[in-house]
């Protein structure tokens, strides 16, 4: 039987491309092939002998575990062979290769003609010719497992569910070890049994194998090392172990994990030179045939067989570079291995040697054993030729890359182990040169600061009023204060205005709702008429008017001039004096119809710009002022509210509606919360996100307020997240079970904040100011009593909602919306 | 030529709400005037010197306006900017008996 009845006869200019093996190694090298133009060039045909697509091999022990489903695992499904016109022998184990006719044979009969072909058999776990560890008929003992592939990690977890005894794991390298984290989880006793006399003796040394163990018996996980298995115990099943030194060991399952063992075994019935693997040159090709190529784990270049991916992507390039032409001088010289890897919770990194092999040989090491930090750099002539990182490897990206391009180290070598780029901010600033800029959105260096300082300017706003640092983003505010303090030599000159929520009246927020709500203060100007002795503060306005709104809600009087030129035109202003019009798209979720209309805004009135914003809504930039009104009634939307120191944007996932991995409704939670608080008034912007699983795709930790869905049908609440001049994860406020219940407590939250926060104060100075815990037992367990105060007061700001834009195309203020006005002479 | 100054009408106090400003556009010149909650009016040119900011879109304060784009301070009645560094050309405005609004241009000597 042909496998090429797919192809008609007009392909056959193609040559034919056989692949052996469909697992990671196979399936990369063809996609190398396929970028390089290689469907043009092979008719291609692969074997695998699993029954399945391709998957990720490395991931299994997470399928083990339980923390990734088996679907999540795959990279190559079915259709992809099919969309790249593959034929795909599924399990089919490819038994021969006959080189002179230049066919392979498969175990079902097929036949495959080739004019290249490539071995990617891979490995499989080597299995100690152990007394007992068979039937006596020769037939698997039940109990007894491998752990290699998809199959094997079923039969595992199949196995491991119905009972609840003891595991052991034979073999204490990385195998090995993921083998008893992946069974861990099926709540059995898991020991790992080593005949080494340290864990992972591959990648580690004795005394970071030692911490290695410590950390693991802290898990649980017994381990007995220098053991050698002699005798698999048991008639029927397995019932336990036995070693050379006599002891033994009861246990109702055994993992094989000793090692791995290359499938070169085709390669040896065909003749081709075969060693622990199919011997290869510099192009992967077998030295015996220039016409069989062989990659991966089943492949021997230069004394070496890797068993580790990134060697394998590396020799895949060569190939596929090789194979297609595309370089016919590509050549593979062989990797330099580093790992960086996670056992049973455990971070590592490992490179090159573990051990000082010559004289000259350096050693720089750090051991901290009870934190199960460990870190050990083998250094030779200046360059780096072995590490071991254990617990922290907050360094292992800077060392894999000198180690991989043998840069020569910095002479400082404890830089190599920590980050001490960032000493005590005292020293920094002693230290900043003079012409460093401090103030990145307005250009100030330190030198301007200091010559403004030593002219006499002594406390934050004078300096920030002399030179404007800190008066675009405000991030860089710490950093002047601290220059101050430094120039100044202690003599900082407090600002009394720093106490009040504006600088224009001489009153903290407390105090100012007092006397506001005392008085019945229901317009800015009236406040300063009572308040600031009839003396107006522009720059006071805006933080007035904010607070005005949330105290009286809907009994507020609307001053226009109090309020910044955004939320007067309910644009935002942009360099040239043009706005940008954001229409609101609750959730982010809009329709065809709604963005034809969009589009034939955007057209009659030529917009120049439409852009998607980072909040998931569209806007419309480069608007004149006076068509805004205009824009808004043909639009037919509500105001997005994208201009306001006020609630914002709900940004949201897909959810549970067509998200394979959602597991809460995050959309219609984002709606819910856009129609609710759409318009708050607020002391700062507040951004929002709904996540639907921990994934987290709408970055709902770095959020005002963000909303993560968890198993159980919960919600977990963050609050005072940050990700633009300041980043910061939110803390969580509370883990809550309904939409219902987020609406509760965000908007709990959210009025506190509005009643405590300074103006212009973001959640995440506030939340830091007040205390999580602070303001946790306000908003969640009610502490101070004044909760349903906070629900009721935000209720009333909510029913006092208009939509601006409705409301100013109807309002009769003449010139508004004009950006120039004609004179007529 | 002996005069060195003319007077235009602008319109009805009303073109601008208390506490705010307005562009206007005058022979080519684009020049804001301001009426103050106090009931003061200032003329001044219409852009920032800082980065062409409408001026006329800022916010307004006794005699301070602020730069809606990038905060820059200046006294409506000298023009002077806080901290000092530029100055806004200013010009006298002023309110007829029937609350029309007339301001004064110099007029270049030929």
């Amino acid at each position: 039987m042909m496998g090429k009845s797919l192809f008609p006869q007009g392909c056959s200019m193609k040559r034919n491309l056989v692949v052996i093996g469909n697992g990671m190694a196979g399936a990369r090298t063809v996609e190398e092939i396929l970028t390089r133009g290689g469907a043009d060039l092979f008719n291609i045909t692969m074997f695998g002998d699993e029954p399945y697509g391709n998957y990720n091999r490395i991931l299994l022990s997470s399928v083990l575990n339980g923390t990734q489903q088996e679907q999540e695992i795959f990279l190559n499904p079915i259709e992809w062979y099919r969309e790249n016109k593959i034929t795909l022998h599924v399990g089919v184990y490819a038994e021969s290769i006959l080189r002179k006719s230049r066919c392979v044979l498969g175990a079902d009969g097929t036949i495959e003609p080739y004019d290249k072909l490539i071995i990617a058999t891979g490995s499989r776990s080597h299995v100690p010719s152990l007394e007992g560890v068979t039937m006596d008929d020769g037939s698997d003992k039940p109990g007894v497992f491998v752990f290699r592939t998809l199959d094997d990690c079923r039969e595992m977890a199949e196995y491991a569910r119905g009972s609840r005894g003891r595991a052991v794991i034979i073999g204490g390298g990385l195998l090995g070890l993921e083998a008893a984290r992946g069974l861990q989880s099926y709540g059995l006793q898991v020991d790992v049994v080593h005949r080494g006399l340290h864990l992972m003796n591959q990648q580690l040394d004795p005394q970071a194998g030692s911490i290695l163990k410590t950390t693991m018996e802290q898990m649980g996980v017994g381990v007995l090392l220098g053991k050698n298995t002699t005798a698999v115990l048991g008639e029927d099943r397995v019932t336990g172990l036995r070693f050379a030194d006599g002891s033994g060991l009861a246990c109702d399952m055994v993992v094989m994990a000793a090692g791995i063992k290359a499938n070169a075994e085709i390669g040896r019935r065909s003749g081709l030179q075969v060693q622990r693997a199919i011997v290869v040159d510099n192009q992967m090709r077998s030295v015996t045939d220039p016409n069989i190529y062989a990659v991966g784990e089943c492949a021997q270049h230069r004394g070496h067989v890797y068993g580790l991916v990134a060697p394998l992507w590396e020799q895949a390039k060569v190939l596929a570079d090789h194979i297609t032409g595309r370089d016919p001088s590509a050549a593979y010289h062989g990797s330099k291995v580093a790992t960086k890897l996670k056992v049973m919770g455990v971070e590592m990194a490992a490179m090159g040697i573990v051990e000082p092999v010559d004289e000259r040989d350096e050693i720089v090491q750090f051991t901290e054993p009870k934190r199960g930090t460990y870190k050990k750099l083998i250094i030779r002539d200046g360059r780096l030729i072995g590490a071991i990182l254990l617990g922290d490897i907050s360094k292992a990206a800077y060392l894999m890359q000198v180690f991989d391009r043998g840069t020569p180290l910095p002479e400082e070598r404890l830089s190599l182990l920590f980050d001490i780029g960032a000493p005590a901010k005292k020293i920094t600033i002693e230290e900043m040169p003079a012409e460093m800029q401090v103030c990145n959105c307005n250009g100030v260096t330190k030198g301007a600061l200091t010559a403004c300082i030593k002219a006499g300017k002594r406390s934050l706003n004078a300096v920030m009023e002399a030179t404007r640092a800190g008066m675009g983003c405000g991030s860089c505010k710490s950093i002047v204060n601290e220059i101050i303090e430094f120039a100044c030599g202690g003599e900082v000159e407090e600002d009394p205005s720093i106490h009040f929520y504006v600088p224009g009246v001489p009153l903290s927020k407390p105090d100012l709702i007092r006397a506001v709500k005392e008085q019945g203060l229901r317009s800015v100007s009236a406040v300063f008429g009572a308040l600031a002795g009839g003396k107006e503060d522009p720059a006071s306005k805006p933080g007035l008017a904010s607070l005005l709104n949330t105290i009286w809600a809907g009994e507020y009087v609307k001053e226009r001039d109090a309020r910044f030129i955004n939320e007067r035109v309910h644009a935002n202003i942009q360099k040239d004096g043009t706005f940008s019009v954001v229409p609101q798209i609750p959730g982010g979720v809009t329709t065809p119809a709604e963005l034809r209309r969009i589009a034939e805004v955007a057209e009659k009135f030529r917009v120049p710009m439409v852009k998607l914003t980072g909040g998931q809504r569209i806007d419309l930039l480069g608007v004149k002022k006076e068509d805004l009104p205009d824009i808004w009634r043909d639009l037919g939307m509500p105001s997005g509210h994208a201009y306001g120191k006020s609630y914002r944007t709900c940004k949201s996932c897909v959810g549970t509606d067509f998200c394979r991995f959602g597991i809460g409704d995050s959309t219609t939670l984002a709606i819910k919360i856009e129609r609710n608080f759409q318009g708050i008034d607020t002391p700062h912007k507040v951004k929002m996100a709904t996540a639907g699983c921990p994934r987290n795709c709408s970055e709902a930790m770095v959020k005002d307020i963000g909303v993560v869905a968890v198993e159980g049908g919960k919600w977990e609440i963050y609050i005072g997240g940050a990700a633009g001049a300041h980043v910061r994860k939110g803390d969580i406020l509370c883990v809550v079970d309904t939409h219902e219940d987020v609406l509760k407590y965000a908007a709990r939250f959210m009025q506190y904040y509005r009643e405590n926060a300074k103006y212009l104060e973001r959640t995440y100075g506030f939340v830091e100011r007040a205390g999580i815990d602070k303001i946790r037992a306000v908003v969640v367990d009610d502490s101070e009593g004044i909760a349903a105060k906070l629900d009721s007061a935000i209720q009333a700001s909510i029913n006092a909602y208009r939509d601006p834009w409705k409301e100013a195309y109807t309002a009769a203020r003449a010139t508004e919306f004009s950006s120039l006005l004609p004179v007529i002479q | 030529m002996t005069a060195t100054e003319m007077k235009i009408t602008l319109g009805p106090l009303s073109l601008i709400p208390p506490g705010e400003g307005r562009s206007f556009e005058i022979a080519g010149e684009r020049i804001a005037v301001f009426r103050t909650r106090g009931g003061r009016l200032f003329a001044t040119q219409a852009d920032c010197p800082h980065r062409n900011g409408p001026l006329a879109d800022g916010l307004v304060g006794g005699s301070t306006v602020i730069c809606p784009l990038h905060g820059w301070k200046f006294d409506l009645s000298t023009g002077a900017a806080a901290p000092a560094s530029c100055t806004l050309k200013t010009y006298s405005v002023s309110l007829t008996d029937q609350e029309q609004l007339v301001l004064t241009l110099p007029v270049p000597e030929p």
